[in-house]
C-alpha cells in the first residue's frame, strides 16, 4: 500500500499549485469569471505550455500518457482556486473519451488541437427529461444513406459557449431508458440546425442548452460502434467523477481553514468566535468531512486507475460523499461566517456555489447512493 | 378543517373542529382576495419574480383599508376591528395560500410596536398613521461591522449636544435601507461598564445630511441589505424613544414582539405543496420524481416536522392570549421555522436537478431569456439567499444558546 506520488506527479501538484497561488488571486478569478470568455483565454495558453492539457493523453496519439492521477492532482488544486477554465469540460470529460474511442480521423482533427490549446469541447449528454440517468436518451439520429440525421434537445451543456466541437448522445435504436441503441456525434458547433442558447451558471462557468433541428452530419463523425456508445460515455463520466470530485476536495480544503481562520479572528462577546465549543466541533466535524471525502477520493481513483471490479460502485460511493460532505461544508462555511458568508464579495459564497453544483453535476447524493446500492 | 385553537386554549374539551363564524370568516377572506388581490402581482408572485416597491405599497394598502394589515396592532392605534387569534391564524393561512406579498416588516411589525409602547403622544401621532399607511418606509439599524451575534456591543454613537444628537457609526445588512425614508436605531449615548446599559432608541430621517447607504450585494446576484453610514447626522432630541439608555430593554421587547408568524408556517405549507405538485409532473424513468422513494421521504420528514413546528407555534400563541410570556420559546419557532425555511429551498433545487444552474440577475427572471422549466430561475438565488435565514435575527446559534440557558437552565 502506497499513497505517495511519483516524482512527475509531485511536480505537476506543485505546478499547479505555484500556478494558483500566484496567477490566481481571488480579484483574477472575478474578472475572469465575469468576463465574456468566462475565463483566461492566455490561462488557456499556459496550461497548454506547460503539458497540462495532454497529460492524460496517450503518448500515441500525442499526449504524455499521463493516469488519472495526474488530473485528480491537477483538478484538487484547481478546486482551491476556484479556477473557471474548462479543464473538466474540454480536456477530462470530452479529450479523453476521443483518445480512448475516436477514430484515427477524428484523433488527427481533433487532439492535436486540443493539447495546443487551440480548441474547445463539449459533452452534450443531459436532457430535459433524463435527469442523472445517461441511457434515458430521447435525441434521435436516423440513417440517411451516408450521414446521420440528428433531432432533439440537450440541456446545460457545460462550457457550450466556448465550444468549438460538442460529443452528442443521440439514439440510433431501441427505446427511452435503454443502454442499447445510443450512439456518441461528434459535431462541429457551427453546423447548421444546431442553435445554442448561452448563460452563465450560479458557480461562475458558463453553459448552453442545443436544439438540433434536422442536423445532417456524415458517418464519420461516429464515435465508436452505432448503438454502443453508452459505455464509452459512462467511462468518461466515470473518470470526470474522479475529477470533480477531485476540484471538490480542493474547494472543501479551503473553506474549513478559511473558516476555522476566520473564527479565530472574528471576535464577538469579547473573545474570538473559534473559542466557542459548538462552532469548534463544526469546524472538527467539515475538516473530517474533507478527510473523509480524500480518502475516498484516493481509494476510487487508485480502483479506477487498476481497472478494479468495483471501480464503478466506489466512484458512485465517492460522490455521494462529495455531495453530502460538499453540502455541510458549503453551508457551514457560510454560516459560522455569518453575515459575510453571504455576500458576493467574500470568496466563501462562491465556493459554497461551486459545492452546491459539483453536488448536482454527474448525479446528485441520492442518485449516487441508489447507484451503489445496484451495483 | 380543525380548529387548533380549542385543543391548546384549554377550552372545556380537546376540539379540533372550527366553528360556524370562523368558517364564514374564512369565506370572507376567500371572496376578498378573489375580488381585491391584484391580477398584476398575483402573476408576479407566482412566478416569483421580485415585486417593485410600488407593488407592495399597493398590495399593504389594500389590507389596510380591508383592516387586515397591522393585525396584532391594539385596535386604538388601528382602528380595525379586533380580530380573534383563530381568525388571526385563518386569515394569514389564506394570505400565504394565495401567495399573496409578504408585508414588510419594518414599520408595522417593529417600529410602531416600539413607537405604541415606548413613544410620547407626539411621536405615535407622527409616526403611526403614516406607518399603517405604508406612506412611510422604515428600516432597522441594529447590526454593525462588529457587532452581529454580540448586538450589545455596538459602537454608533449618539452624542447630546444641546437639543440634537449627533450620530457617528455605520450599520450593516440594513434591509431595503434603499427604500426606506426612516431608520430605528440603536445607538450608544453613554459608555457604561454594562454594555446594555447604555444604548437608546433613535428615530433618524434617512433624508438627514450625512447618510450614505451603499449596496451589498448577496451571493444571490440581488441587492436587499445595505451598508449604512452615519457621519455627524444631526437628530432632535424629540426622536429619542423612551429614555437614554433604555433601547437595549426596547430591542428585548421588539424580539419578543417578532415571534409572532416568526416560523412563517403557512407560507412553508403553501411551498411544500407547491414542490410536490412540480415534482409530481417531473418524469424520472417510468415514474415520476414524486414517486422517487428517496425524494419521497425527504419531502414526508419535512412535512411531519412542519406540522410539529406548527402546532409549536400553535400552543405558543394559546400560552400567550392566557397571559403567558413567552420569550425563550419564539427561539424554538425561529430555529425550527428557519431549517424549515432551509430545507424547502433546498428540495427545490434537488427537484431540479441540472437546470437549478443556470443563473439569472433579479430583472431578468421571469423574462424569456430563461433556459429549463418556466418556475426554475428563481429556484437557485432562492436556496442562496435564504442561507441568510438562519445567521440574521440572532443566529441559530445565539438561539439554542438562549433555550440553553432559559428553559433548560444550563
Amino acid at each position: 500500500m502506497d499513497f505517495t506520488f511519483n516524482e512527475e506527479q509531485t511536480m505537476i501538484q506543485d505546478q499547479v499549485e505555484q500556478f494558483v497561488q500566484k496567477e490566481y488571486d481571488w480579484e483574477t478569478r472575478q474578472e475572469l469569471s465575469n468576463s465574456d470568455l468566462g475565463f483566461g483565454a492566455d490561462n488557456w495558453k499556459t496550461f497548454a505550455e506547460l503539458g497540462w492539457l495532454g497529460i492524460a493523453i496517450s503518448e500515441d496519439n500525442g499526449g504524455f500518457g499521463g493516469s488519472s492521477i495526474e488530473t485528480m492532482l491537477i483538478m484538487e488544486e484547481f478546486g482551491k482556486g476556484l479556477v473557471v477554465e474548462p479543464f473538466l469540460e474540454t480536456i477530462v470529460m470530452s479529450s479523453g473519451l476521443l483518445d480512448q474511442h475516436g477514430t484515427d480521423e477524428q484523433k488527427s482533427e481533433v487532439i492535436g488541437s486540443v493539447i495546443n490549446g487551440e480548441m474547445h469541447l463539449a459533452l452534450a449528454y443531459a436532457e430535459p427529461q433524463s435527469r442523472f440517468n445517461l441511457s434515458d436518451v430521447v435525441t434521435e439520429a436516423k440513417v440517411d444513406n451516408d450521414n446521420f440525421i440528428i433531432n432533439g434537445f440537450k440541456s446545460v451543456v457545460m462550457n457550450g459557449p466556448s465550444a468549438n466541437k460538442f460529443i452528442i448522445s443521440a439514439r440510433t435504436s431501441g427505446k427511452q431508458l435503454e443502454k442499447k441503441g445510443i450512439s456518441l456525434f461528434l459535431v462541429d458547433s457551427d453546423i447548421t440546425g444546431l442553435t445554442k442558447a448561452d448563460y452563465k451558471t450560479v458557480d461562475g462557468r458558463k453553459a448552453s442548452d442545443l436544439s438540433l433541428e434536422n442536423v445532417s452530419v456524415p458517418s464519420e463523425c461516429l464515435i465508436g460502434a452505432m448503438d454502443e456508445g453508452f459505455n464509452i460515455l459512462d467511462e468518461s463520466i466515470d473518470r470526470s467523477i474522479l475529477a470533480i470530485s477531485a476540484e471538490a476536495v480542493g474547494a472543501m480544503e479551503v473553506l474549513y481553514k478559511t473558516t476555522v481562520e476566520y473564527t479565530k479572528t472574528r471576535e464577538q462577546f469579547g473573545t474570538p468566535i473559534g473559542k466557542f465549543q459548538v462552532l469548534q466541533h463544526r469546524m472538527v466535524d467539515m475538516f473530517m468531512e474533507y478527510e473523509q471525502c480524500k480518502s475516498l477520493l484516493y481509494m476510487a481513483t487508485m480502483k479506477n486507475e487498476e481497472g478494479a471490479p468495483d471501480a464503478k460502485k466506489a466512484i458512485s460511493g465517492l460522490k455521494y460523499q462529495v455531495g453530502k460532505a460538499g453540502k455541510f461544508v458549503g453551508q457551514q462555511a457560510v454560516q459560522l461566517h455569518g453575515g459575510m458568508g453571504v455576500t458576493d464579495e467574500l470568496n466563501v459564497g462562491h465556493y459554497f456555489k461551486r459545492l452546491t453544483t459539483i453536488g448536482t453535476i454527474f448525479g446528485n447524493a441520492d442518485y449516487h447512493l441508489k447507484q451503489y446500492t445496484s451495483l | 378543517m380543525y380548529n387548533y385553537f380549542f385543543l391548546i386554549l384549554g377550552y372545556a374539551k380537546m376540539d379540533l373542529t372550527f366553528s360556524d363564524s370562523d368558517l364564514s370568516f374564512r369565506k370572507e377572506v376567500i371572496t376578498f382576495l378573489d375580488n381585491e388581490y391584484p391580477a398584476d402581482i398575483k402573476e408576479k408572485q407566482d412566478k416569483r419574480i421580485p415585486l417593485e416597491k410600488e407593488e407592495i405599497v399597493r398590495w399593504q394598502k389594500i389590507l389596510h383599508n380591508k383592516g387586515w394589515f397591522a393585525i396584532n396592532w391594539p385596535t386604538e392605534f388601528s382602528g380595525y376591528k379586533e380580530l380573534s387569534v383563530t381568525e388571526k391564524y385563518i386569515l394569514q393561512e389564506e394570505l400565504a395560500k394565495a401567495n399573496t406579498p409578504t408585508t414588510i416588516p419594518f414599520g408595522m411589525g417593529m417600529c410602531a410596536p416600539v413607537i405604541y409602547s415606548f413613544g410620547t403622544e407626539d411621536q405615535k401621532q407622527k409616526h403611526l398613521p403614516s406607518i399603517l399607511n405604508s406612506d412611510i418606509w422604515w428600516c432597522q439599524g441594529y447590526s454593525e461591522p462588529g457587532s452581529g451575534s454580540d448586538l450589545a456591543s455596538l459602537k454608533t454613537k449618539a452624542e447630546l449636544v444641546d437639543d440634537k444628537y449627533i450620530v457617528n457609526g455605520t450599520k450593516t445588512w440594513t434591509t431595503l435601507a434603499q427604500h426606506a425614508d426612516w431608520i430605528f436605531c440603536l445607538v450608544r449615548t453613554e459608555t457604561t461598564p454594562i454594555k446594555q446599559e447604555g444604548i437608546s432608541f433613535l428615530l433618524i430621517d434617512m433624508a438627514t445630511s450625512g447618510i450614505e447607504v451603499k449596496p451589498i450585494i448577496t451571493i444571490d446576484g440581488s441587492h436587499e441589505v445595505n451598508m449604512v453610514y452615519l457621519d455627524n447626522v444631526e437628530v432632535p432630541k424629540e426622536n429619542l424613544i423612551g429614555e437614554e439608555g433604555q433601547g437595549w430593554n426596547i430591542a428585548k421587547f421588539l424580539l419578543a414582539h417578532e415571534r409572532s408568524g416568526i416560523a412563517g408556517i403557512a407560507a412553508l405549507k403553501r411551498e411544500l405543496k407547491r414542490l410536490k405538485e412540480l415534482s409530481s409532473e417531473i418524469p424520472l424513468g417510468e415514474g415520476t420524481l414524486l414517486e422517487d422513494s428517496q425524494f419521497r421521504t425527504k419531502i414526508e420528514e419535512t412535512e411531519i416536522e412542519l406540522t410539529a413546528t406548527e402546532f409549536t407555534e400553535l400552543r405558543t400563541l394559546a400560552a400567550m392570549s392566557q397571559g403567558g410570556s413567552p420569550g425563550a420559546e419564539s427561539s424554538i419557532l425561529k430555529i425550527k421555522g428557519t431549517e424549515l425555511q432551509q430545507t424547502i429551498s433546498e428540495l427545490f433545487v434537488e427537484m431540479l436537478g441540472y437546470y437549478a444552474h443556470p443563473f439569472y440577475l433579479e430583472n431578468e427572471i421571469g423574462s424569456n431569456e430563461t433556459v429549463g422549466p418556466d418556475y426554475a430561475a428563481p429556484v437557485m438565488p432562492h436556496y442562496l439567499n435564504y442561507r441568510k435565514v438562519s445567521i440574521y435575527g440572532g443566529s441559530n446559534e445565539i438561539q439554542r444558546n438562549v433555550i440553553s440557558k432559559a428553559i433548560l437552565g444550563l
